[in-house]
């Protein structure tokens, strides 16, 4: 083995890989546009859209009610409803979402009120459609605000005091820092990016490395130079990890400029209640630059193994093609266990700690959540290593087998 | 110089393909400054022999000295004093001429001074500053050929070996590299091609060996075999040797 050799080698396929449209867009473009294309465009069309419905002045019908002069007129002086007369088949009407929902007002609604016997009100909405739900709270919201106007003018009548009803009040608090609150909720998605985009870095150059050099015809150039096939895979090997780990790089960058960014954006947008909404759209992403690098980390082992195992399974097809049969299905294996990681109950055990790409998810998610489990830590790097290793040892008994550089 | 000792390769089958004899017990010797011919038609074993000369593939049984070395026991020491060049030994596209070749100076262990003098002296020998900075696969095929010989000598090997050298390519190109093999014969190399070009073996070659079914069925210099076999010309040898005309 030499050093000298493998860093020729490496310097030759890092030049001849950037030069290649495809590789730019699988390690560069990809990575850096994922992350705003999916957090400010989906968050902003988020909230844009929930903004758009709450500044919507409902449309809503009341059926019924002429006997009730008075809760008449208080509904229709409410400048957040937009009422329409009651037509007999309004329930088409909400469903054809010509109107947002209806209020069944019972007979003699008024002066139930004033002789004290209970009422019932049925609003009417379409369950799913979200302008209709909000126009269905906001009318909620209108007649609890009625009833709490007329207990207390009952209670005042009565001369009690309106406190009576609520002898105490409850409120939950939240004890938990951001950053942990960050790693339950958003913390798993964190490693799931770095995890797939470590994978999906190594996969064009491992294929364009090895499959690609066969169908070019430039495998046997390379191997007619007295360069050793072990010098030749591990340069190689190491372009391809370049390339896995450069595209989490930039994930990760672009993942942390755009949920910066992003949130300030949706923060300074506008002002009152809206805001609240529009931020809740835009996710929470309070995650310590330390975390994000103990992450990364433990990546490098994971980024290892997918490198060789890639560049070991591509180096086995024919042609570039029958390289990215092979290699797409493992995609799935890639998204299982980081999917299986983020679901609730999956905790790191002695056991977990030793199944690949899981354990680092779920060691990831942990970090992210600022917990730092040394033991745990140790023996998932330590084993991710031990499986890189066995894999880029697999690759070179490969590289140095002809009737796999050969096959017809 | 070359000795092949009762080379022999076998590519074990398949389910879908049964087991290959390629080259079965080849053993000749070609010395320094001379050129020695490889003739068979396709599929005789041509290719194997020459890989085989050049470790990119292993024997299966039997062995060579090349330059001095064993191609089993050191292969990579054997590759470092043999330059070779086949149809099937492309250029990388994204490269450019000269970055290809000196891409391969580096990889026989040039640095520095050494192999800017390499590559400049045969970037002018060959002709080829006017597309030094061009891609490799924006050159013409003549260009790539001159590509490929660079790439091949920029090592100084004492070992040429050629594998239809000239297939595929026009009247000018192949000219071109039929001057090329006669300038490393003058040179002192020792020069192995293989062809089924007849015209070719009868204008370079100083020693001849006519390979069929992975064997060598005869060998020597063209007046030997004229006077061994009937009839003047190579053509009507090498019929004749290979079994006639039913072949």
């Amino acid at each position: 083995m030499s050093v000298r050799n493998i860093g020729v080698v490496y310097r030759k396929e890092v030049t001849d890989l950037l030069r290649d449209r495809r590789t730019i867009v699988s390690m560069v473009v990809i990575p850096l546009l994922m992350f705003p294309v999916l957090a400010i465009g989906i968050g902003y069309l988020a909230s844009e859209a929930m903004g758009t419905a709450q500044k919507e002045i409902p449309v809503v019908m009341i059926s019924d009610g002429m006997d009730s002069p008075r809760l008449l007129a208080m509904l229709q002086t409410d400048d957040e409803f937009h009422f329409e007369p009651a037509q007999p088949d309004y329930v088409a009407q909400i469903s054809d979402k010509k109107v947002r929902a209806s209020v069944e007002v019972p007979r003699g609604f008024d002066a139930a009120q004033e002789n004290g016997t209970p009422e019932k009100i049925y609003i009417d909405y379409f369950e799913g459609d979200v302008n209709s739900s909000l126009a269905a709270n906001k009318l909620e919201k209108f007649f609890d605000k009625l009833r709490d106007k007329t207990v207390k003018r009952r209670l005042e009548a009565h001369q009690i005091p309106a406190n009576i009803l609520e002898p105490f009040t409850v409120e939950q608090k939240n004890v938990a820092p951001p950053e942990k609150v960050a790693g339950a909720t958003l913390g798993g998605m964190v490693p799931y990016f770095v995890i797939l985009l470590c994978f999906t870095g190594a996969m064009y150059p491992a294929m364009d490395l090895t499959a690609g050099e066969k169908e070019r015809g430039t495998l046997e150039t390379l191997l007619s130079s007295p360069v050793s096939r072990t010098d030749i895979v591990l340069g190689k090997f190491l372009t391809v990890f370049s390339a896995s780990v450069t595209s989490a790089l930039l994930a990760v960058a672009s993942m942390g400029v755009s949920f910066t960014y992003g949130q300030k954006f949706f923060n300074v947008s506008d002002s009152g209640s809206e805001t609240d909404m529009r931020s809740a759209a835009m996710p929470h992403l309070q995650i310590g630059l330390h975390a994000v690098l103990a992450v990364l980390l433990m990546a490098l082992p994971l980024s290892m193994l997918f490198s060789a195992v890639l560049l070991a399974i591509s180096l086995f097809a024919k042609s570039y093609r029958e390289a990215q049969t092979y290699v797409t299905p493992l995609t799935f294996l890639i998204v299982v266990p980081a999917v299986v990681s983020m679901l609730p109950g999956t905790e790191l055990t002695a056991r977990t700690a030793l199944i690949p790409i899981l354990s680092t998810s779920l060691v990831s998610k942990e970090l992210v959540s600022g917990i730092y489990h040394w033991g745990y830590i140790g023996m998932i790097f330590g084993a991710s290593c031990v499986y890189a290793v066995a894999a880029i040892a697999v690759a070179i008994v490969l590289f140095n087998r002809e009737e796999v550089l050969f096959r017809i | 110089m070359i000795e092949a000792q009762e080379l022999s390769k076998v590519f074990s089958g398949t389910r879908k393909m049964p087991e290959i004899q390629a080259v079965r017990g080849v053993s000749f010797r070609c010395e320094s400054g001379q050129i020695y011919g490889l003739l068979g038609t396709n599929g005789a074993g041509k290719t194997t022999t020459l890989r085989l000369l050049a470790t990119i593939l292993y024997p299966t049984s039997g062995t060579a000295r090349v330059a001095g070395y064993d191609i089993v026991d050191d292969p990579e020491k054997v590759r470092a004093r043999v330059g070779f060049l086949s149809t099937a030994t492309a250029l990388y596209r994204r490269l450019t001429a000269r970055e290809m070749v000196e891409y391969f100076g580096r990889l026989n262990g040039l640095d520095g001074e050494r192999l800017k003098q390499a590559v400049d002296g045969l970037f002018t020998a060959l002709e080829m500053h006017d597309f030094a900075k061009r891609s490799c696969e924006d050159l013409s095929t003549g260009m790539k050929q001159k590509v490929s010989i660079a790439r091949t000598l920029v090592h100084d090997p004492e070992v040429m070996i050629f594998d239809e050298p000239t297939l595929g390519l026009d009247v000018m190109t192949s000219r071109v590299i039929v001057n090329f093999i006669r300038q490393c014969r003058d040179r002192g190399k020792t020069v192995i091609f293989s062809t089924h070009v007849m015209s070719e073996v009868e204008k370079l070659c100083d020693r001849i060996g006519i390979i069929h079914n992975g064997r060598l069925l005869a060998e020597g210099a063209l007046a030997e075999l004229r006077g061994r076999y009937p009839g003047s010309d190579l053509e009507d040898i090498f019929v004749h040797v290979v079994g006639g005309d039913t072949v």
